[in-house]
């Protein structure tokens, strides 16, 4: 895979470069859940990542935020090596970059007040002086994504869905951070709350020049939010463009076949749309097809594609793809 | 699509009302609800989570815990029957053969310790009295009509050599099996992924009209809906708060809580720098329901009377239907949202 090269005029405030995260399973399998995966990801924006599950993009958010080691390639946050750096210079990067989790009921510990939940990282980090300041902070963090004072002293279980992903997003807020992987924030909840914390991620973004990985199975969700959208299969990433232009020319079969499944909601829309039903089953990571990934399920797949690793380039510009030899 | 509409009724639910007892008090669950099914349609219920729903599909189907469910009230007419008082025995004889169902998980719908043939030969033996022998045949046959190659094969296989498309295809295969005049599917294609469950609605569109059974479709997700359905009925915290034509619920809205839900999904194909409409709050508490309109905490339009007496249903058209103060004669007017008249 060659390297991804800067397009626009954002500064990156995190490069990947030729990320690999594999698991062991058995003696002598790996599970390849990331293989190869190079991308910038520019100050201020959203990224969004998108793909089935099992392609890969959880763990590519879990490894930018540290929980995994990678099995190769590296992570540079404003050009720090994220998984070589130790001691305070790590600390200092746990607490710019931060994480909001699908489940907001798992995610938090069901035994800590709300307080305590946001005040967490304040406590870690030292960001508060006095009690009071860590309270003030607390209320302040609570207002800030829409809950009220009254609640900080109450235990999560009291709280419906929606408020518990906002407490979610308060404790990532707590610390001041930079940038926030959002591992599938809205995917638990129902689409009039969904709306909700879709527009206050984009709100706090705004007021707080927040960068995002917005990484979701759902496609819809994903565009609102993005401003460039990454779409993954099997470990890899197929596509890359302006979230726009990705919707309005996807080049990849992949990334055609995934935006034709969505159902939309407008029935002239749906009984006038050609479909391309994909045939099959996403193969196992474990074992993936060789050359071009997608070719088991591809709706024009090629001989050649078998043979040849597709590489990762420019079609046009700021429109990345995995040029497979069965459209380029 | 429209055409199935005008069929005749195969299913009439009148006045539904179903609670459960909890520490807590009692859960109304299902508040009064009416509707009916025809012969060779798509009814699609949505609603978000706790609207009632589920609840409303699984009593169709006795399934609910018997220990702490309180039938309130109503009936579910069916061949002249009445779904919810009949016997138990007299129920088997419906439940997987007249009526099937299929559920959300596939993984949990199916026995892990059984094999995938067994478990669709079971129910053949049991209401159509098949041999070994002819159930197996009709099992294959049924496979195939679902889509999964070498069924020969494949009804020796568990359920956890499927992958989860392939088990939802099994499922749906046992409720074909004998044949049922009703499907209920209850979210059948939320667990999967969109490419799988694009597999999964178009099967289900193809089998209805091959079969012509009747569907009452269990979603939360309007897409889904839009791209299967006849007709809908749109549930709130129990109670159905607009019923109409698939085009008259999606282009001509007449309650705000559809309004709302139409305004907060975000949409593949609409602008990205509008911002979505989202409703505000979060669904009443039912174990307190409110009196009036149960949407009133949330709704931008609220009026004096909403909180205090739920509103009759205003009839538009044959088919459409709502529950909102706004259409009463006195009620001031009001346009809804620019983005639900803007999907048209």
């Amino acid at each position: 895979m060659t390297e991804y090269s800067p397009n626009g005029d954002g500064r990156a405030i995190l490069e990947i470069k030729n990320l690999k995260k594999h698991f062991r399973v058995g003696r002598r399998a790996s599970l390849k859940a990331v293989d190869g995966i190079s991308l910038e990801i520019k100050e201020g924006e959203t990224l969004g990542l998108v793909g089935e599950s099992g392609c890969g993009k959880t763990t590519v958010g879990r490894v930018l935020v540290r929980l995994y080691e990678p099995s190769d390639g590296e992570v540079l946050f404003g050009g720090q090596d994220v998984h070589r750096t130790r001691g305070d210079d790590a600390k200092l990067l746990n607490r710019k970059m931060q994480m909001i989790f699908q489940d907001p009921q798992a995610s938090l510990n069901p035994r800590m007040v709300v307080s305590d939940i946001v005040a967490e990282g304040i406590d870690i980090h030292n960001l508060a002086e006095s009690k009071k300041e860590r309270l003030d902070r607390v209320h302040e963090l609570l207002e800030t994504v829409g809950l009220s004072k009254e609640h900080a002293n109450r235990f999560p279980h009291e709280f419906s869905g929606g408020q518990r992903q906002r407490i979610g997003v308060a404790r990532a807020l707590a610390v001041e951070p930079e940038f926030i992987v959002a591992d599938e924030p809205v995917s638990a909840l129902d689409v009039s709350i969904q709306a909700q914390v879709i527009n206050l991620m984009k709100t706090l973004q705004r007021e707080h020049d927040l960068t995002y990985l917005f990484i979701s199975h759902d496609l819809s969700v994903v565009k609102y939010i993005s401003d460039r959208v990454g779409v993954m299969y099997l470990g890899q990433l197929v596509e890359l463009a302006d979230s726009d232009e990705l919707y309005a020319n996807p080049l990849h079969p992949y990334t055609r076949a995934l935006l034709s499944a969505v159902p939309v909601p407008d029935p002239d829309y749906e009984s006038e749309r050609e479909r391309t039903v994909i045939a099959g089953d996403l193969p196992s990571p474990v074992n993936p097809p060789s050359g071009c990934r997608f070719r088991t399920r591809c709706p024009q797949a090629v001989e050649a594609a078998a043979h040849v690793d597709p590489p990762w380039r420019e079609a046009k510009p700021g429109h990345w793809i995995q040029a497979c030899p069965c459209f380029a | 699509m429209a055409a199935a509409v005008n069929g005749e009724n195969i299913l009439l639910v009148k006045d539904l009302q179903i609670s459960f007892g909890t520490y807590a008090g009692e859960v109304k669950a299902v508040r009064g609800i009416t509707f009916d099914l025809r012969r060779g349609e798509t009814l699609a219920i949505v609603g978000e989570s706790g609207s009632g729903k589920s609840v409303t599909a699984k009593s169709l189907m006795r399934l609910l815990p018997e220990a702490n469910t309180i039938l309130k009230g109503g009936e579910a007419i069916f061949e002249g029957e009445d779904l919810l008082k009949l016997s138990e025995k007299r129920m088997k004889d419906i439940r997987g053969s007249k009526i099937a169902m299929v559920f959300q998980d596939p993984m949990t719908s199916l026995d892990p310790t059984m094999r995938i043939g067994r478990q669709i030969t079971e129910s053949l033996k049991e209401h159509l009295g098949l041999s070994g022998q002819r159930a197996r045949e009709r099992a294959v046959e049924l496979l195939t009509l679902v889509g999964i190659p070498t069924p020969k094969d494949r009804i020796k296989q568990y359920p956890h050599q499927f992958s989860g498309g392939m088990r939802q295809r099994v499922v749906i295969a046992i409720a074909l099996a004998c044949d049922p005049q009703i499907l209920i599917a209850d979210e059948p294609s939320t667990a999967l992924d969109v490419t799988i469950q694009a597999q999964i609605l178009e099967l289900l569109r193809e089998l209805q009209e091959q079969l012509g059974m009747s569907v009452i479709l269990i979603t939360h997700d309007l897409g889904v809906v839009a791209h299967t359905a006849h007709r809908v009925a749109v549930m709130y915290a129990g109670k159905i708060v607009e019923t109409g034509t698939l085009r008259e619920i999606f282009y001509n809205p007449q309650m705000p809580y559809t309004w709302g839900l139409l305004a907060s999904i975000p949409l593949p194909t609409a602008d990205r720098s509008q911002d979505l409409i989202p409703i505000p709050g979060s669904p009443p508490d039912m174990s307190d329901p409110p009196k009036g309109c149960p949407f009133t905490a949330r709704c931008p339009y609220a009026m004096r009377v909403c909180p205090t007496e739920f509103p009759e249903y205003t009839t538009f058209s044959a088919e459409h239907k709502a529950a909102c103060w706004l259409h009463h004669p006195m009620a001031p007017n009001v346009e809804p949202p620019v983005r639900v008249r803007g999907t048209r």
